[in-house]
């Protein structure tokens, strides 16, 4: 469990590490490393060079603005798990990476990192689909935005390019009447969660008038269920959520592993699932109540 | 006064040495040492076609790559069946590096040495073996069927089969009122101790003397080992186990094949050589146990009393049989738990899969033997709508039948004797303990607000301190401090606080002068190992006696210099005393001096022993006939059996009635390991092996697919469980001492493993009303055995 031997390069501005990713032949970034070094460690990966992006100027930002949550390259998980202002506008981040490995992991782990790695059981990438919002990316050939929605191309790939760096990610602020809640079941505190539900409620009048969701470990990679058909209508504050499971369990397609079955998984999405809604819409009603807009 | 030290909760002197990080464990040491990394199979089970190399040889760094063709005749030898047994008819052991066969995804094919372990490592990736892939056994269906083998020349997959009998088990389960028969599954774990296999090899060529440095439970027969297979002389080795971060029996097992090959490489190559396994190597190359299919078929009466229990264990011991049937044949004896059954009859067919080699495991047989007797008393309970604990209390050994001897054999070769215990009063305090009469109300409760709650026991007896010996050196030195010495070698168990009480008060010395070294071949040469919950019993009594003989030679010199008969002497704080008259007393340190006597004055201190410091006698030489010099003494303690322990265990859980997920609500743990040494350090050991049971119970298994690779062989697919899964922990103590041993003591390093499995599946039946027969049980199987159920 040591890695292959790699050129390690630890450029001072966002112009040197673009080119040598254009110059380097098999480079990587490398921002928090938890997710990289232990891929590395197991020789699954054997990157020519590494790019660490720790001693860059500038990646830091981590600020509301203009209706979105801006998250800089260099943000770790936990920096901001702990911003009591994004946490007021945007809860549910919060919320997830409360639910993100443990606090070693999270001191070094980067929330962008998370979201350009795409795993399939990592909570970030679920609830950025579900919140929507952009990535900043970078490279010698110029800049753009990548659409949340179209960030996730599949397990473990993202729609970064590999000469691409991303800089930023920007989250938009929780609309007024919405509530939000993650939800998951791990086998131990911490862990990758079995199956785990990101969710959004709209609620007007007491009543829901919008829900979606979005998954981890269950096969749907970042798509987005609406399930308003299943609740749309009914009284949030004693939410039924008896139509919430067979929605799920038309929409996901897990698979065995040594952790559980498909067809546990599929029923736990859907039981956790009637629970995020539930949670969701209690804090729609909560947030309405103490006027946050 | 000097306090008593047995019986106090002293803290551990390890603990800041250790806590500070400034331990010294075996990766800490041979910072300049070339380092090794082994090309081990990718497959279960192939022929080894041809091993390329050349590719590994191109990489700047490396020093050496070896193959089974590189290596002496001893060494092409298999390694050794450690614990040779008549009924191990076709036992089978590896080859250090593979010898054209492989048998498990992780058995060693070749050795790099290299400067350092990532060189090793890439060029260990540019070796190229050919592999003609064969079938795989894997599980004990498929071994038992016999239809492939896992050996060419040993039939049905079969290295052993043994039957142990009392009475007439057969026929009293035919006559019985009642009879129940069932099959229970017990998966595979492993120790993992944080620490992972390692050593570490000089050769020192002016002193011609190989010393080695290993993760080991055992440094004498590892010594003994390298010297045998290296065809050195003993006196040329020594081996030192280090700081040791936990064993849990996996270390027990030696020679692993690095254990011969570094020394043999760092000898050869006359270079400190160093191999530290890594956490992937170690789940798919150091030894696992548990896994056991057990048949059950018992007859009892209305009360609940069990007449005739007959039982039949498929044991899958893995690719080779390095450890003999110690685990089966625990089990087939220790199943019978605290109960008093007469009509037993236990077989066991021991089979090669090819998988990962099993050997003793923290427990070691017992928790799969807990499991099959708790869920047949739980079953009888069921059957006869009795309370669990009374079917158990009907069921119970009696004080006054002690010691109550089965008339079968224990792992030891001696008698399965109980030498003591009460477990009326046992089950009395657990009871109480877990207020078992009270959970009828909690259950109500939690169900009246949507919640599932159950409540489960199990008990147990565990046989500690088996044989044959250990050995105690004690020595006071001329300062006055105490030097103690044992040869067998502690991975964390605080070995060093205790043997330092036993020593205080032997001695009448401050704790803080004495210093205990444990596993060291150079300070003792003589000793077993750790393993079997046997340190304290078997050192702990040792060093007991050596220390009665060192306080009886200070008394007998200290009588001399004083005039005053050794009756009237007592040893306080380090001095010998008049009683009645303390100011008269000596202190041991200058009894030390005096007990050797001296030509030369190398210290002002020594001057007392020197030839013309005082009159003397002339009419007998300075050191007697039968004496010796110094204030030392060394002594062995030799048990005539096992002495057993015994505990049970009370949990409380909650089952999310939707997910499936449980939760430990409350645990409890009753436990009686005769004379505490340090409550608070058998408190720590009761707790680790609670979580190991919960491990055990709810999260690990070695997930084996059917061409026998390990699907998650990694920390992140292996869930051991972390601080947040295992639940605080209610512990009380009884104390029946030992008749067996001068201390009165039982071991404790196993005890809180053995129950977990069967007091929480006792739990969650209880809970969800579905019978549980399999463990560990995840969420996922717990929820499909609840769907079978509702569609029955
Ligand atoms: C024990 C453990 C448990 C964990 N549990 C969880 C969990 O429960 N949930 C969870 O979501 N995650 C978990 N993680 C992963 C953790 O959240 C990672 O930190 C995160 O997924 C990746 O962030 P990083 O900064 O460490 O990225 P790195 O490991 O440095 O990089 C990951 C990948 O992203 C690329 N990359 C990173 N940053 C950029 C960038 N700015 N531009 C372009 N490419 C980039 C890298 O090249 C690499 O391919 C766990 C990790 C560990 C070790």
């Amino acid at each position: 469990m040591k890695p292959p031997p790699f050129a390690y390069h630890a450029p001072r501005s966002v112009e040197e590490a673009l080119t040598l990713l254009a110059a380097l032949d098999g480079a990587k970034v490398l921002a928090g490393g938890q997710s990289l070094v232990p891929l590395l460690n197991m020789r699954l990966a054997e990157p020519a060079a590494l790019i660490d992006i720790g001693r860059i100027p500038g990646l830091d930002v981590l600020e509301v603005a203009d209706g979105h949550v801006r998250i800089g390259a260099g943000v770790t998980h936990e920096r901001l798990r702990r911003d009591d202002a994004v946490a007021a506008v945007q809860p549910l981040l919060r919320r997830a990476l409360d639910l993100v490995a443990h606090p070693v992991i999270r001191n070094r782990g980067t929330t962008v990192g998370s979201v350009v790695h795409a795993d399939p059981a990592a909570e970030m990438p679920a609830v950025v689909a579900l919140l929507g919002g952009t990535l900043e990316v970078a490279s010698v050939r110029g800049r753009r935005s990548i659409e949340a929605a179209d960030l996730v191309r599949g397990p473990l790939e993202s729609d970064v390019a590999p000469d691409e760096l991303a800089l930023e990610l920007r989250v938009p602020v929780a609309a007024p009447g919405t509530g939000s809640a993650f939800v998951e079941l791990s086998r131990r505190h911490g862990d990758y969660a079995l199956a785990g539900v990101a969710t959004e409620v709209a609620v007007d009048g007491g009543r829901i008038v919008g829900a979606r969701a979005t998954f981890i470990g269950v096969g749907t990679g970042t798509a987005v269920l609406d399930l308003s058909p299943a609740v749309a209508g009914r009284d949030a504050a004693d939410l039924d959520v008896v139509d919430v499971a067979a929605a799920v369990a038309g929409f996901v397609e897990p698979q065995d592993d040594v952790h559980a079955d498909a067809a546990y998984r599929r029923h736990l999405a859907g039981v956790l699932a009637g629970r995020a809604v539930r949670a969701a819409a209690a804090d729609a009603l909560a947030r309405a109540g103490a006027g946050v807009r | 006064m000097t306090t008593r030290m047995l019986g106090a909760p002293v803290l551990r002197t390890e603990d800041p040495r250790l806590l500070r990080g400034e331990g010294r464990y075996l990766d800490d040491l041979g910072q300049g040492a070339y380092e090794v990394a082994i090309v081990r199979s990718p497959h279960a089970h192939a022929r080894v076609l041809d091993i390329d190399v050349t590719g590994a040889l191109d990489v700047d760094g490396v020093v050496a790559v070896y193959t089974y063709e590189d290596l002496p005749p001893r060494l092409r030898e298999r390694l050794p069946v450690l614990i040779p047994h008549p009924a191990l008819t076709a036992a089978r052991t590896q080859h250090v590096l593979a010898a054209g066969e492989v048998n498990h995804v992780g058995e060693a094919v070749a050795m790099v040495v290299a400067r350092d372990r990532y060189l090793a490592e890439d060029a260990a990736n540019r070796i190229h073996v050919a592999y003609e892939p064969l079938p795989a056994v894997v599980g004990h269906e498929r071994a038992a069927s016999g239809q492939l083998l896992v050996h060419d020349d040993i039939p049905g997959n079969l290295a052993a089969t043994l039957t142990q009998e009392i009475g007439d088990a057969p026929g009293r389960i035919a006559a019985a009122p009642n009879r129940l028969t069932f099959r229970l599954d017990i998966d595979r774990s492993a120790s993992t101790p944080m620490e992972t296999r390692g050593v570490h090899a000089r050769w020192d060529a002016d002193d011609q003397r190989l010393r080695v440095h290993s993760s080991t439970q055992t440094p004498t027969s590892v010594r003994a080992v390298v010297a045998s297979y290296l065809e050195l002389p003993l006196a040329q080795v020594e081996c030192v186990a280090p700081d040791i971060g936990g064993g849990f029996g996996v270390k027990i097992v030696h020679p692993w094949p690095e254990e011969l090959l570094v020394p043999w490489a760092a000898r050869l190559l006359g270079h400190e050589v160093k191999f530290t396994e890594d956490r992937r190597e170690h789940f798919i190359s150091a030894n696992h146990e548990r896994g056991q299919v057990q048949f059950i078929d018992v007859g009892f009466d209305d009360d609940g009393r069990i007449l005739g229990l007959d039982v039949r264990l498929l044991h899958d011991h893995g690719a080779y049989i390095p450890y003999g049937l110690i685990v089966p044949i625990i089990t087939s004896t220790q199943l019978l738990g605290p109960y008093r059954i007469t009509d037993y009859r236990v077989r066991f067919d021991s089979l090669y899969t090819n998988t990962v080699p099993v050997s003793p495991y923290r427990g070691a047989g017992r928790p799969q033997g807990c499991f099959a007797m708790e869920r047949t008393m739980d079953r009888i309970a069921r059957h006869l709508g009795l309370d669990r604990t009374l079917v158990r209390e009907r069921n119970l050994i009696r004080p006054d039948e002690m010691p109550y001897d089965f008339g079968l054999t224990f792992q030891d070769g001696r008698p399965y004797a109980y030498d003591s215990g009460d477990f009326p009063a046992s089950l009395a305090k657990l009871r109480e303990l877990a207020d078992w009469d009270g959970f009828p109300a909690r259950r109500a409760a939690a169900e009246a607000a949507g919640r599932l709650l159950g409540i489960g026991m199990a008990a147990y007896v565990e046989g500690t301190g088996v044989g044959p010996y250990e050995g105690g050196h004690v020595q006071v030195e001329t300062t006055g401090k105490v030097k103690v010495a044992t040869g067998l070698s502690t991975q964390g168990q605080g070995h060093r606080t205790a043997f330092a009480q036993v020593v205080a008060d032997a001695l009448g010395v401050p704790f803080e002068d004495v210093e205990v070294v444990t596993g060291d071949t150079r300070r003792f040469a003589y000793a077993v190992g750790t393993f079997a919950s046997r340190a304290a019993v078997m050192s702990g009594n040792a060093i007991h006696l050596a220390a009665l003989k060192v306080r009886e030679k200070a008394l007998r010199i200290a009588s001399e210099a004083l005039e005053v008969d050794v009756e009237d002497l007592e040893l306080v704080d380090g001095h010998v005393r008049v009683v009645g008259s303390p100011a008269t007393s000596i202190p041991l340190g200058v009894l030390a001096t005096m007990s050797n006597p001296l030509r030369y004055a190398f210290d002002a201190s020594a001057r007392i022993a020197t030839q013309f410091a005082s009159p003397g006698t002339t009419d007998r030489p300075p050191v007697a006939a039968g004496e010796s010099p110094g204030l030392e003494g060394t002594d062995f303690y030799s048990p005539l059996r096992s002495t057993f322990a015994n505990g049970m265990h009370a949990v409380e859980v909650e089952v999310d009635p939707e997910t499936s997920d449980v939760r430990i609500l409350r645990y409890s743990v009753v436990h009686d390991c005769g004379t505490l040494i340090n409550p608070m350090i058998v408190e720590g050991q009761i707790m680790g092996g609670v979580a190991q049971g919960v491990g055990g119970a709810l999260y690990e298994e070695m997930a084996y697919d059917e061409h026998g690779q390990l699907l998650n062989a990694s920390f992140m697919d292996f869930l051991m469980p972390y601080a947040s899964e295992v639940p605080a922990v209610a512990v009380d103590h009884l104390e029946t001492p030992s008749p067996l041993n001068p201390l009165g003591i039982k071991g404790a390093g196993e005890a809180g493993v053995i129950p977990g499995s069967a007091a929480l599946a006792s739990a969650i039946e209880d809970a969800v009303g579905v019978g549980i027969d399999a463990m560990p049980l995840s969420p996922s199987r717990l929820h499909a055995l609840r769907v079978a159920a509702d569609h029955r």
